[in-house]
């Protein structure tokens, strides 16, 4: 029996969420006795046997370049394939746009049951018991998986990445790659930017700044603190910044270690693509916002004001001109 | 065009989150009950669109819920939609609530079928695959936009930290999200409308659960916020690195 973890890569990197689902399932693995390995399809140039540092005793890899292309037809027939010969018990993805596109599909397939955005290890003491957030993050519940085969998609920024020692055996799986039923006729990509979803800290800019061209300070603070950049749902509407950026409940919910809200009043709504972030910053002109009362810190200011003042104090904590 | 629309029904987005019977049971009583957001302003609005461009399409919707669904079925209807179907049960998991739309779409003839990304209440984000899967249909996730010529379809989708637009055959599943079209308001011709479109009830087929929620919790409170004054926002720099320790 064993532990399976997808990995899930782009332009030749391992994509983080993965390496915290690998530490994930080793930590499963170690937790029921069985052993943890990994699946990678397509080709990346990385050493795949570092992952072994992960926990994680076997990566099994169909090295197909065309398999680069995530396509989930493919991916759900090849990792079904893959589960049943290597007798998996458990199989993790990560609760990311790849995991969304394969992981209810592999359930229907494997006909195991499915718990989507997990937020911790399972209980495994008595049955096999999964918490995920519900209700848009204003509760959690605990799922009791009752399938002998189990898929858990874990949400992102939840589980730590702890490297230890050790080299992850390779094994390259012969299964034969199909033309996919799709063509993609262009990408684009916001070059340069931390997808929010991964971003460790997040600075995001409400109605409050006025307008898209008073968002130098916002990119400046979030270029500091390595962040990613967000915005309500307002903004976005109105087309001050890109709508991959909002973040809301019709929108993309993040967890980050912090989130900076800056001129955003705080509508359920926003709270709810936001309230999972570990804390949560506030700054607003107006002290009567609601925000303030789901925030950890806040100030009473006027944005243009204080955003100044924070830059220049990131500045001398970083050591920077 | 045969086109199918599911929709779930949801708490509304204000509605108070309360647990009763030893935490196992969300309470229901004075909840105000809506169309799921994705499943209403995207997946349903796009459909109707497309049966405005091409009117000789057919729009059927589907729900799997008890009697009181209804209500929120017909306000679906007001908005589009030839004939909906109710599958009589209370939603499980979505395993469960795919297997039931299943049923019926398998031999509906459906050219297209369109889900909203997840559900405001469970977030799940699962119905759409599952049902793709157990249907044999391919699966487009996170579309933020869908255009159709003839049997081909042209979806926009959300990759992390950008955008794809892909080309594929119908027929398909697909996942709508926000950009997919614009909420729309129902009108009076709408909302009379609606009362006599046909609403099939139509009895469940056996499902094995493959999950179950045991228990729920509420996280705790947080702690209050600490202000800091807009003259010194230095300290908030020095709290966020040596107090939360997060920068």
């Amino acid at each position: 029996m064993s532990i399976l973890v997808f990995i899930d890569h782009s332009e030749g990197q391992i994509k983080k969420t993965s390496l915290e689902a690998l530490c994930y399932g080793a930590a499963l693995a170690k937790q029921t006795g069985v052993s943890a390995e990994g699946i990678l399809l397509g080709q990346i140039s990385e050493d795949l046997t570092t992952l072994g540092k992960y926990g994680v005793q076997k990566i099994h890899q169909v090295e197909n370049e065309s398999l680069n292309l995530v396509d989930a037809e493919q991916y759900i027939r090849i990792i079904s394939s893959l589960a049943e010969s290597s007798k998996a018990s458990v199989i993790i993805l990560s609760h990311t746009n790849t995991g969304r596109a394969i992981a209810p599909g592999l359930s229907a397939r494997l006909k195991a049951g499915l718990v989507t955005g997990a937020i911790s290890l399972p209980e495994t003491a008595n049955g096999f018991l999964v918490k995920k957030n519900v209700f848009s993050g204003k509760a959690v519940c605990t799922v009791s998986i009752k399938t002998s085969i189990k898929i858990i998609s874990l949400n992102p920024n939840v589980y730590p990445i702890v490297s230890g020692s050790g080299a992850a055996e390779i094994v390259k799986e012969n299964i034969p790659a199909q033309p996919a039923g799709f063509v993609i006729k262009s990408v684009s990509k916001a070059s340069g930017e931390i997808p929010l979803t991964e971003a460790e800290i997040v600075v995001s800019g409400g109605r409050g700044m006025k307008g898209p061209e008073n968002w130098g300070p916002i990119e400046e603070l979030a270029k500091l603190l390595h962040a990613a950049t967000a915005c309500s749902r307002p903004v976005a509407d109105a087309g001050w910044r890109p709508h991959h950026e909002h973040v809301g409940q019709t929108g993309i919910a993040i967890a980050p270690n912090l989130y900076i809200a800056v001129g955003i009043s705080g509508a359920i709504q926003h709270l709810a693509g936001v309230n999972r972030s570990k804390v949560i910053v506030v700054i607003n002109k107006d002290p009567e916002a609601p925000f303030f009362k789901s925030a950890d810190y806040g100030i009473v200011g006027d944005a243009f004001e204080v955003l100044p003042g924070l830059i220049q104090a990131v500045k001398k904590l970083k050591g920077v001109a | 065009m045969k086109i199918l629309v599911c929709i779930s029904r949801t708490p509304d987005t204000t509605a108070k989150i309360a647990f009763a019977d030893n935490n196992r049971k969300f309470v229901t009583e004075g909840v105000q009950w809506i169309l799921n957001p994705y499943d209403e302003w995207y997946a349903l609005v796009r459909a109707i669109e497309i049966k405005e461009k091409d009117p000789s399409s057919v729009l059927h919707l589907v729900t799997v819920g008890g009697p009181d669904c209804d209500v929120v079925i017909r306000k679906a209807l007001a908005l589009g939609g030839d004939e909906a179907f109710r599958v009589n049960t209370e939603p499980q998991d979505s395993y469960s609530v795919a297997s039931q739309i299943a049923a019926i779409a398998r031999d509906g003839g459906y050219d297209l079928i369109l889900t909203g990304k997840e559900t405001i209440d469970y977030n799940g984000a699962s119905v759409g695959g599952m049902l793709a899967t157990l249907i044999d249909l391919p699966f487009m996730s996170l579309a933020a936009k869908l255009d159709l010529a003839g049997n081909s379809a042209t979806l926009v989708r959300e990759t992390e930290g950008g955008e794809e637009t892909v080309e594929i055959k119908l027929p398909l599943v697909v996942g709508c999200q926000k950009g997919m079209a614009e909420q729309r308001i129902p009108n009076m011709k709408g909302i009379m409308g609606a009362r006599s479109k046909p609403l099939k009830v139509v009895e469940p087929v056996n499902v094995d659960l493959f999950t179950e929620i045991v228990s729920f919790e509420l996280p705790p409170p947080k702690k209050g916020v600490k202000m800091i004054s807009a003259e010194n926002p230095e300290e908030l720099i020095t709290a966020l690195h040596d107090e939360a320790k997060v920068i």
